[in-house]
Protein backbone atom coordinates (compact mmCIF):
# COMPACT_ATOMS: atom_id res chain seq x y z
CA UNK A 1 0.00 0.00 0.00
CA UNK A 2 3.03 2.10 1.08
CA UNK A 3 4.75 1.71 -1.87
CA UNK A 4 1.69 2.07 -3.94
CA UNK A 5 1.36 5.62 -2.69
CA UNK A 6 4.94 6.52 -2.73
CA UNK A 7 4.97 5.43 -6.91
CA UNK A 8 1.82 7.73 -7.56
CA UNK A 9 3.44 10.45 -5.75
CA UNK A 10 6.47 9.92 -7.93
CA UNK A 11 4.95 9.65 -10.79
CA UNK A 12 2.26 12.95 -10.41
CA UNK A 13 5.77 14.78 -9.60
CA UNK A 14 7.95 13.59 -12.05
CA UNK A 15 6.83 16.04 -14.90
CA UNK A 16 6.87 18.90 -12.68
CA UNK A 17 11.13 18.55 -12.32
CA UNK A 18 12.21 20.82 -14.52
CA UNK A 19 15.02 18.02 -16.16
CA UNK A 20 11.86 16.52 -17.35
CA UNK A 21 9.88 19.43 -18.95
CA UNK A 22 11.17 18.92 -22.24
CA UNK A 23 12.21 15.51 -23.68
CA UNK A 24 15.93 14.72 -23.18
CA UNK A 25 17.24 12.99 -26.10
CA UNK A 26 20.11 11.40 -24.88
CA UNK A 27 18.71 8.14 -24.01
CA UNK A 28 15.21 8.08 -25.57
CA UNK A 29 14.30 7.13 -28.84
CA UNK A 30 12.68 9.18 -31.32
CA UNK A 31 8.35 8.16 -31.61
CA UNK A 32 8.93 7.65 -35.54
CA UNK A 33 11.01 4.84 -35.91
CA UNK A 34 11.65 5.41 -39.03
CA UNK A 35 13.37 8.32 -37.88
CA UNK A 36 15.26 6.52 -34.82
CA UNK A 37 16.71 3.96 -37.15
CA UNK A 38 17.95 6.86 -39.36
CA UNK A 39 19.59 8.22 -35.79
CA UNK A 40 20.72 5.15 -34.92
CA UNK A 41 22.72 4.37 -38.34
CA UNK A 42 24.28 7.87 -37.95
CA UNK A 43 25.24 7.22 -34.20
CA UNK A 44 27.01 4.23 -35.18
CA UNK A 45 29.09 5.66 -37.23
CA UNK A 46 30.36 9.02 -35.52
CA UNK A 47 33.26 8.06 -33.11
CA UNK A 48 32.79 9.08 -29.37
CA UNK A 49 35.73 11.91 -29.00
CA UNK A 50 36.28 10.76 -25.10
CA UNK A 51 36.36 6.97 -25.04
CA UNK A 52 37.79 6.92 -29.00
CA UNK A 53 37.06 3.54 -30.02
CA UNK A 54 33.49 3.71 -29.23
CA UNK A 55 30.45 4.91 -31.86
CA UNK A 56 28.47 7.32 -29.54
CA UNK A 57 25.28 4.89 -30.06
CA UNK A 58 27.74 2.57 -27.23
CA UNK A 59 29.37 4.90 -25.01
CA UNK A 60 28.77 6.25 -21.63
CA UNK A 61 30.56 9.26 -21.73
CA UNK A 62 28.28 12.52 -20.97
CA UNK A 63 29.90 13.75 -24.23
CA UNK A 64 28.59 10.92 -26.12
CA UNK A 65 25.14 11.30 -24.82
CA UNK A 66 24.63 15.37 -25.56
CA UNK A 67 26.32 14.21 -29.26
CA UNK A 68 23.04 11.83 -29.44
CA UNK A 69 20.33 14.53 -27.88
CA UNK A 70 21.83 16.16 -30.82
CA UNK A 71 21.35 13.67 -33.52
CA UNK A 72 18.18 12.79 -32.74
CA UNK A 73 17.30 16.62 -32.71
CA UNK A 74 18.50 17.20 -35.75
CA UNK A 75 16.99 14.04 -37.30
CA UNK A 76 13.37 14.95 -35.66
CA UNK A 77 13.58 18.16 -37.23
CA UNK A 78 13.97 16.77 -40.37
CA UNK A 79 17.68 17.02 -41.29
CA UNK A 80 19.51 14.81 -43.33
CA UNK A 81 21.83 12.18 -41.61
CA UNK A 82 24.50 13.01 -44.07
CA UNK A 83 24.23 16.94 -43.27
CA UNK A 84 24.67 16.16 -39.45
CA UNK A 85 27.82 14.20 -40.17
CA UNK A 86 29.17 17.03 -42.57
CA UNK A 87 28.66 19.54 -39.73
CA UNK A 88 29.96 17.03 -36.71
CA UNK A 89 33.05 16.76 -39.26
CA UNK A 90 33.45 20.95 -39.48
CA UNK A 91 33.43 20.86 -35.85
CA UNK A 92 36.13 17.32 -34.68
CA UNK A 93 37.84 16.79 -38.05
CA UNK A 94 37.37 13.88 -40.41
CA UNK A 95 38.13 12.12 -37.31
CA UNK A 96 35.17 12.00 -35.42
CA UNK A 97 32.83 9.93 -38.48
CA UNK A 98 33.93 6.32 -38.90
CA UNK A 99 33.01 6.80 -42.79
CA UNK A 100 36.20 7.61 -43.87
CA UNK A 101 36.10 10.28 -46.99
CA UNK A 102 38.56 9.99 -49.97
CA UNK A 103 40.93 13.37 -48.61
CA UNK A 104 45.13 13.10 -49.22
CA UNK A 105 45.40 11.60 -45.82
CA UNK A 106 42.98 8.73 -46.37
CA UNK A 107 44.21 7.92 -49.84
CA UNK A 108 46.37 4.76 -49.06
CA UNK A 109 43.17 3.43 -47.16
CA UNK A 110 41.31 3.90 -50.36
CA UNK A 111 44.01 3.32 -52.73
CA UNK A 112 46.38 0.15 -51.43
CA UNK A 113 43.39 -2.45 -52.03
CA UNK A 114 43.14 -1.35 -55.54
CA UNK A 115 47.06 -1.58 -55.97
CA UNK A 116 46.89 -5.00 -54.11
CA UNK A 117 44.26 -6.10 -56.51
CA UNK A 118 46.25 -5.16 -59.73
CA UNK A 119 49.04 -6.52 -58.17
CA UNK A 120 47.25 -9.63 -57.69
CA UNK A 121 45.89 -10.25 -60.84
CA UNK A 122 49.49 -9.19 -62.84
CA UNK A 123 51.40 -11.78 -60.50
CA UNK A 124 47.88 -14.72 -61.20
CA UNK A 125 48.71 -13.63 -65.09
CA UNK A 126 52.42 -14.38 -65.11
CA UNK A 127 51.63 -17.90 -63.57
CA UNK A 128 49.19 -18.87 -65.74
CA UNK A 129 51.17 -18.02 -68.73
CA UNK A 130 54.54 -19.92 -67.55
CA UNK A 131 52.14 -22.91 -66.62
CA UNK A 132 50.35 -22.49 -70.39
CA UNK A 133 54.15 -22.92 -71.81
CA UNK B 1 68.18 -14.57 -60.25
CA UNK B 2 65.03 -12.31 -60.44
CA UNK B 3 63.69 -14.81 -58.73
CA UNK B 4 65.56 -14.29 -55.73
CA UNK B 5 64.89 -10.66 -55.52
CA UNK B 6 61.60 -11.83 -55.32
CA UNK B 7 62.04 -13.95 -52.08
CA UNK B 8 63.44 -11.20 -50.15
CA UNK B 9 60.17 -8.91 -50.85
CA UNK B 10 58.55 -10.15 -47.45
CA UNK B 11 61.39 -9.84 -45.29
CA UNK B 12 61.50 -6.29 -46.35
CA UNK B 13 57.49 -5.82 -45.66
CA UNK B 14 58.26 -7.70 -41.93
CA UNK B 15 61.04 -5.55 -41.42
CA UNK B 16 59.17 -2.27 -42.48
CA UNK B 17 55.75 -3.59 -40.39
CA UNK B 18 57.96 -3.89 -37.18
CA UNK B 19 60.17 -0.63 -37.94
CA UNK B 20 56.47 0.97 -37.93
CA UNK B 21 55.67 -0.46 -34.49
CA UNK B 22 58.87 0.18 -33.15
CA UNK B 23 58.37 3.50 -34.14
CA UNK B 24 55.13 4.40 -32.32
CA UNK B 25 55.64 2.25 -29.22
CA UNK B 26 58.46 4.91 -28.75
CA UNK B 27 56.71 7.81 -30.45
CA UNK B 28 52.86 7.18 -28.28
CA UNK B 29 50.16 8.83 -30.54
CA UNK B 30 48.16 11.60 -29.51
CA UNK B 31 44.86 11.49 -28.47
CA UNK B 32 43.70 14.83 -28.21
CA UNK B 33 41.28 15.72 -30.93
CA UNK B 34 41.54 19.22 -31.76
CA UNK B 35 38.65 21.56 -33.00
CA UNK B 36 38.63 21.92 -36.37
CA UNK B 37 37.68 25.70 -35.90
CA UNK B 38 41.15 26.81 -35.17
CA UNK B 39 41.50 29.48 -37.67
CA UNK B 40 37.87 30.24 -37.89
CA UNK B 41 35.18 32.01 -36.77
CA UNK B 42 33.84 31.78 -33.46
CA UNK B 43 30.65 29.73 -33.87
CA UNK B 44 27.64 31.93 -33.32
CA UNK B 45 26.37 30.97 -29.57
CA UNK B 46 24.29 32.77 -27.28
CA UNK B 47 24.22 31.72 -24.15
CA UNK B 48 22.65 33.36 -20.61
CA UNK B 49 24.42 34.79 -18.23
CA UNK B 50 25.56 32.12 -14.92
CA UNK B 51 25.34 34.85 -12.20
CA UNK B 52 24.32 38.05 -13.70
CA UNK B 53 21.60 36.80 -16.71
CA UNK B 54 22.40 40.54 -18.16
CA UNK B 55 26.37 39.23 -18.74
CA UNK B 56 26.03 36.25 -20.87
CA UNK B 57 28.14 34.95 -23.89
CA UNK B 58 27.82 36.00 -26.91
CA UNK B 59 29.88 35.43 -30.23
CA UNK B 60 28.83 38.96 -31.63
CA UNK B 61 30.53 40.22 -27.99
CA UNK B 62 33.73 38.14 -28.96
CA UNK B 63 34.17 40.25 -31.67
CA UNK B 64 34.89 43.53 -30.00
CA UNK B 65 38.48 44.60 -31.22
CA UNK B 66 40.24 42.90 -28.18
CA UNK B 67 41.38 39.35 -28.21
CA UNK B 68 39.71 37.50 -25.69
CA UNK B 69 40.62 33.64 -23.44
CA UNK B 70 37.44 31.36 -23.77
CA UNK B 71 37.56 29.26 -21.60
CA UNK B 72 35.42 25.92 -21.20
CA UNK B 73 35.22 24.64 -17.45
CA UNK B 74 33.08 23.20 -15.15
CA UNK B 75 32.62 23.41 -11.41
CA UNK B 76 32.39 19.66 -11.44
CA UNK B 77 35.79 19.23 -13.35
CA UNK B 78 38.49 18.35 -11.00
CA UNK B 79 40.88 19.80 -12.96
CA UNK B 80 39.30 23.06 -14.07
CA UNK B 81 39.98 23.66 -10.20
CA UNK B 82 43.87 23.13 -10.50
CA UNK B 83 43.92 25.79 -13.80
CA UNK B 84 42.14 28.26 -11.19
CA UNK B 85 45.63 29.86 -10.58
CA UNK B 86 46.90 29.64 -14.29
CA UNK B 87 43.37 31.43 -15.10
CA UNK B 88 43.97 34.38 -12.11
CA UNK B 89 47.75 35.10 -13.69
CA UNK B 90 46.41 35.70 -16.73
CA UNK B 91 43.40 37.99 -15.67
CA UNK B 92 46.21 39.59 -13.90
CA UNK B 93 47.94 39.98 -17.09
CA UNK B 94 44.76 42.46 -18.25
CA UNK B 95 43.60 39.55 -20.38
CA UNK B 96 39.92 39.40 -20.76
CA UNK B 97 38.84 35.59 -19.62
CA UNK B 98 35.80 34.71 -20.45
CA UNK B 99 33.77 31.12 -19.42
CA UNK B 100 31.82 28.36 -20.43
CA UNK B 101 30.55 26.10 -18.14
CA UNK B 102 29.65 23.14 -19.21
CA UNK B 103 26.71 20.98 -17.56
CA UNK B 104 26.83 23.19 -14.52
CA UNK B 105 24.11 24.76 -11.60
CA UNK B 106 24.35 28.19 -10.73
CA UNK B 107 24.60 26.92 -6.87
CA UNK B 108 27.92 24.53 -7.48
CA UNK B 109 29.34 27.10 -10.09
CA UNK B 110 29.28 30.03 -7.56
CA UNK B 111 30.62 27.48 -4.64
CA UNK B 112 33.30 27.18 -7.12
CA UNK B 113 33.95 30.66 -7.81
CA UNK B 114 34.42 31.28 -4.29
CA UNK B 115 36.95 28.68 -3.76
CA UNK B 116 38.67 29.08 -6.92
CA UNK B 117 38.38 32.35 -7.34
CA UNK B 118 36.45 34.29 -10.63
CA UNK B 119 38.95 35.16 -12.74
CA UNK B 120 35.99 35.87 -15.78
CA UNK B 121 34.35 38.53 -17.18
CA UNK B 122 31.59 36.81 -17.43
CA UNK B 123 30.54 33.05 -17.85
CA UNK B 124 27.63 31.55 -20.45
CA UNK B 125 25.61 28.74 -18.98
CA UNK B 126 25.87 25.81 -21.19
CA UNK B 127 23.59 23.55 -19.88
CA UNK B 128 22.96 20.57 -22.16
CA UNK B 129 26.64 21.09 -23.35
CA UNK B 130 25.62 21.40 -26.40
CA UNK B 131 28.04 24.75 -26.81
CA UNK B 132 30.77 22.72 -26.47
CA UNK B 133 30.09 20.55 -29.45
CA UNK B 134 28.75 23.36 -31.61
CA UNK B 135 32.98 24.71 -30.55
CA UNK B 136 34.32 21.30 -31.11
CA UNK B 137 35.58 20.88 -27.58
CA UNK B 138 36.30 17.60 -26.44
CA UNK B 139 36.20 18.18 -22.60
CA UNK B 140 37.11 20.07 -20.13
CA UNK B 141 39.09 21.92 -19.23
CA UNK B 142 39.65 23.64 -22.85
CA UNK B 143 40.80 27.29 -23.50
CA UNK B 144 40.63 28.86 -27.22
CA UNK B 145 42.15 32.09 -27.93
CA UNK B 146 40.03 34.21 -29.57
CA UNK B 147 41.54 37.63 -31.67
CA UNK B 148 39.46 40.68 -31.81
CA UNK B 149 37.52 39.95 -34.99
CA UNK B 150 35.99 36.80 -33.43
CA UNK B 151 38.68 34.08 -34.85
CA UNK B 152 39.48 31.20 -33.17
CA UNK B 153 43.30 31.20 -33.31
CA UNK B 154 44.49 28.91 -31.29
CA UNK B 155 43.09 25.54 -29.18
CA UNK B 156 44.92 25.03 -25.42
CA UNK B 157 43.75 21.43 -24.55
CA UNK B 158 43.62 20.29 -20.94
CA UNK B 159 44.75 22.21 -17.54
CA UNK B 160 46.64 25.49 -18.14
CA UNK B 161 49.90 24.87 -16.47
CA UNK B 162 52.14 27.11 -15.33
CA UNK B 163 54.57 26.60 -18.36
CA UNK B 164 52.18 27.41 -20.91
CA UNK B 165 51.03 30.75 -19.53
CA UNK B 166 53.32 32.42 -21.60
CA UNK B 167 53.15 31.05 -24.81
CA UNK B 168 49.06 32.05 -24.10
CA UNK B 169 50.01 35.95 -23.41
CA UNK B 170 52.34 36.05 -26.73
CA UNK B 171 49.17 34.17 -28.39
CA UNK B 172 46.72 36.73 -27.01
CA UNK B 173 49.56 39.67 -27.44
CA UNK B 174 49.58 38.60 -31.20
CA UNK B 175 45.83 38.19 -31.90
CA UNK B 176 44.95 41.70 -31.58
Amino acid sequence: MMLRILTLLVLLLSPLSPALAQVDYTNTELADPVKEREAKALMDTIRCVVCQGQPISGSNAGLAGDMRALIRERIAAGEEPEAIRAWLISRYGAWVSFKPELHPSSAPLWLIPLIALIAGIVLIRGRFKKRAK
Amino acid sequence: MTRRIWLWVPFAFVAFALAIFGWNLAHPVDRRVPSALVGQQFPSVSLAGALDPASGVDAALLANGQPHLVNVFASWCVPCAAEAPGLTLLQQQGIDIVGIAVHDNVPDLTQFLAQNGNPYSRIGMDYNGRTQIELGSAGVPETFVVDGRGKIVRQHIGVIEPEDIATLIADIRGAQ
